[in-house]
């Protein structure tokens, strides 16, 4: 992407280049798993993060100017929210919990929202500016008033040559800043690189963890081979034997789909509770328990949930609390605390 | 996802005990499909109990994929080719029920092709192959590492008449899981299509018949084998068996 306006003497040279910016890769990403999806009309520059940055904690995106993505989605909850439903500009609460936002460029498939109802980022983006019970915004308003901002027209211009904003332009640039979020440096991740040791509850959580005879959490949510830890698909894990919310059902029309939900990743569980799609455990003892006893039946229910008769894996005391040291030890500190990822 | 599960590495190697006077060199493509007992069956079949087993267990499917690799074309002359690849047939969601080597062939009669249902020993090599650690294809280290041959996942109505989940995955059989599992027997297979001739761009029709896995030898009970079979051997060696004939060559189309 490289535009230049040549002009004869006595006129302002426009020049519009914008430094490319690749993605750093974390060595255990690029050893395991393939390249993360950077779209071909949408490449990561300097310029682009950093409008998407300012896009992210700016609540002009919102009817009121009260409210900015990062209010649901908080650097220090690995981008999601303590609370279980956010609430919009009006204080009207959603129904599902604020997803966690990280390694978002390896979600293969583009499938956003725990539905899956967003094909790619970009148009991710898109939706909670517009929704009611959101920001509660109009594409319009909002371009309008990012137009007769004292900045933003520069700044759209550094990024992508223009300074007519519109909101496809909004988008890619949050797309942009949401793929620099990358989380690597667990207490695991530095385990497999050899930088840090771990505990031997830690290690035999890990067991519990990949044992199809005791946890089996490795089907759904990868293992040391897979980074994200989490195979970015949906799943009914048995929350529920009557299903209100169908999830992927709603949006794929199959009934065979209802009730499936996108599988979370496994990291940065120590700061975002609480968890699953509706947030209703409070807890990672409550999550474990869910999976070791609690599996309610129901038609669509995944064959990988195991003994669903008898509500789950039936894991002992000690095996829940090593799956739950281990399950901690995939957090990253660097991540939340990552100045870069901060408002300032 | 449709674009990383195909080929990783592709090492074309002929190995040539004379020369071939059949110079001319064609394409070829493997295109798997899926039949139970002869009816058809193709994803949207999937998700619905409609299908009866050998032992009479009425089954869905919901999940099917599996691995075939180092595909064998061997001429009576001694003449091999062996196209070091492999391929992750993704029922489920229609993805690569077409292998296409990137390699060609010569034209001629090949006196046995044949490829192998999972990986052989030597390349089942614990999270070294990128596109298959992103589907989460792998096996715990326990086991032995490497990666899962097939996953066929559904449900069945149980002798309580009610519908439980199934597991049937195929890996490489393992003991006493741990740091140092043992191995008894190879649980990956060689699938042997028989002699063709070649004489244009190839396709290869293989079938896989499903039901196949739950017949012959071992006649399979759901109700007895039904999930956490990946540490259990001796189910490993019954889908071995079993898989000895669920592959047949339907037809070359040229």
């Amino acid at each position: 992407m490289f535009f230049i306006c040549f002009s004869c003497t006595n006129e302002k040279v426009d020049t519009y280049s914008p430094t490319p910016s690749a993605l750093q890769i974390p060595q255990l990403f690029g050893d395991k798993i393939i390249n993360p999806v950077i779209p071909f009309d949408n490449p990561q520059t300097v310029e682009g993060i950093a409008l998407g940055k300012k896009l992210f904690f700016d609540p002009i995106l919102s009817a009121d100017n009260s409210q900015a993505c990062a209010d649901c989605h908080k650097p220090e909850n690995a981008f999601t929210d303590p609370d279980r439903f956010s609430d919009g500009i009006n204080g009207t609460l959603g129904t599902r919990n604020s997803m966690p936002l990280f390694n978002l460029a390896w979600n293969y498939d583009e499938a956003f929202f725990w539905d899956g109802r967003a094909f790619s980022l970009e148009h991710q983006a898109f939706n909670p500016v517009t929704d009611p019970i959101e920001m509660a915004s109009t594409w319009p308003e909002v371009e309008q008033k990012l137009q007769d901002h004292s900045e933003y027209p520069t700044l759209f211009n550094q990024a992508f040559g223009t300074s007519k904003i519109d909101s496809s332009l909004v988008t890619k640039a949050i797309a942009q800043f949401e793929r620099t979020l990358i989380s690597s440096n667990s207490k695991f991740d530095k385990y497999l690189l050899g930088e840090t040791s771990l505990t031997p509850q830690e290690l035999n959580g890990f067991n519990v963890f990949m044992d199809e005879n005791r946890g089996d959490c490795f089907h759904c949510h990868g293992s040391e081979n897979n980074p994200l830890w989490t195979d970015n698909l949906f799943h009914n894990n048995g929350l529920d034997a009557i299903i209100t919310d169908l999830g992927l059902g709603e949006v794929s029309g199959d009934p065979a789909d209802n009730g499936k939900f996108k599988s979370p990743s496994l990291r940065n569980l120590a700061f975002t509770a609480p968890y699953m799609h509706d947030g209703r455990f409070a807890t990672l003892d409550d999550v474990i328990d869910h999976y070791s006893e609690g599996l309610q039946d129901s038609p669509t229910i995944d064959p990988l949930m195991k003994k669903v008769a008898q509500g789950g894996v039936q894991l002992s005391p000690q095996d829940k609390a090593d799956l739950k040291a281990f399950l901690l030890a995939l957090s990253d500190y660097e991540f939340i605390n990552n100045p870069a990822f901060k408002n300032q | 996802m449709n674009k990383i599960a195909s080929i990783i590495f592709i090492l074309f190697s002929l190995l040539s005990c004379s020369s071939d006077d059949d110079n001319n060199t064609v394409s070829f493509s493997l295109n798997f499909s899926h039949n139970w007992d002869g009816t058809p069956v193709t994803n949207a079949d999937f998700n619905t109990i409609k299908f009866t087993n050998a032992e009479g267990d009425q089954l869905s499917i919901e999940r099917l994929r599996y691995l075939i690799s180092d595909i064998k074309l061997e001429k009576s002359n001694g003449e091999t080719i062996i196209i070091e690849a492999y391929n992750l047939v993704d029922v489920t969601n229609n993805q690569n029920l077409i292998f296409s080597p990137t390699a060609t062939i010569s034209e001629g009669t090949y006196s046995k092709v044949s490829f192998i249902f999972g990986f052989k020993n030597e390349k089942n090599l614990d999270g070294v192959y990128p596109d298959l650690n992103t589907v989460s294809w792998n096996v715990p280290a326990m086991l032995g590492g490497g990666y899962h041959y097939m996953q066929l996942d559904g449900k069945f109505l149980n002798s309580s008449n009610m519908e439980q989940g199934y597991n049937y995955h195929a890996i490489r059989a393992a003991d006493n899981p741990g740091a140092n599992p043992t191995f008894p027997q190879d649980t990956f297979f060689e699938v042997n299509l028989g002699s063709v001739t070649i004489s244009n761009n190839a396709v290869f029709n293989i079938e896989m018949n499903i039901a196949q896995w739950f017949k012959t030898p071992h006649t399979w009970d759901l109700n007895v084998l039904n999930q956490m079979l990946m540490p259990n051997s001796a189910a490993q060696i019954m889908m071995y068996d079993n898989g000895q004939n669920v592959f047949s060559l339907k037809s070359v189309d040229q």
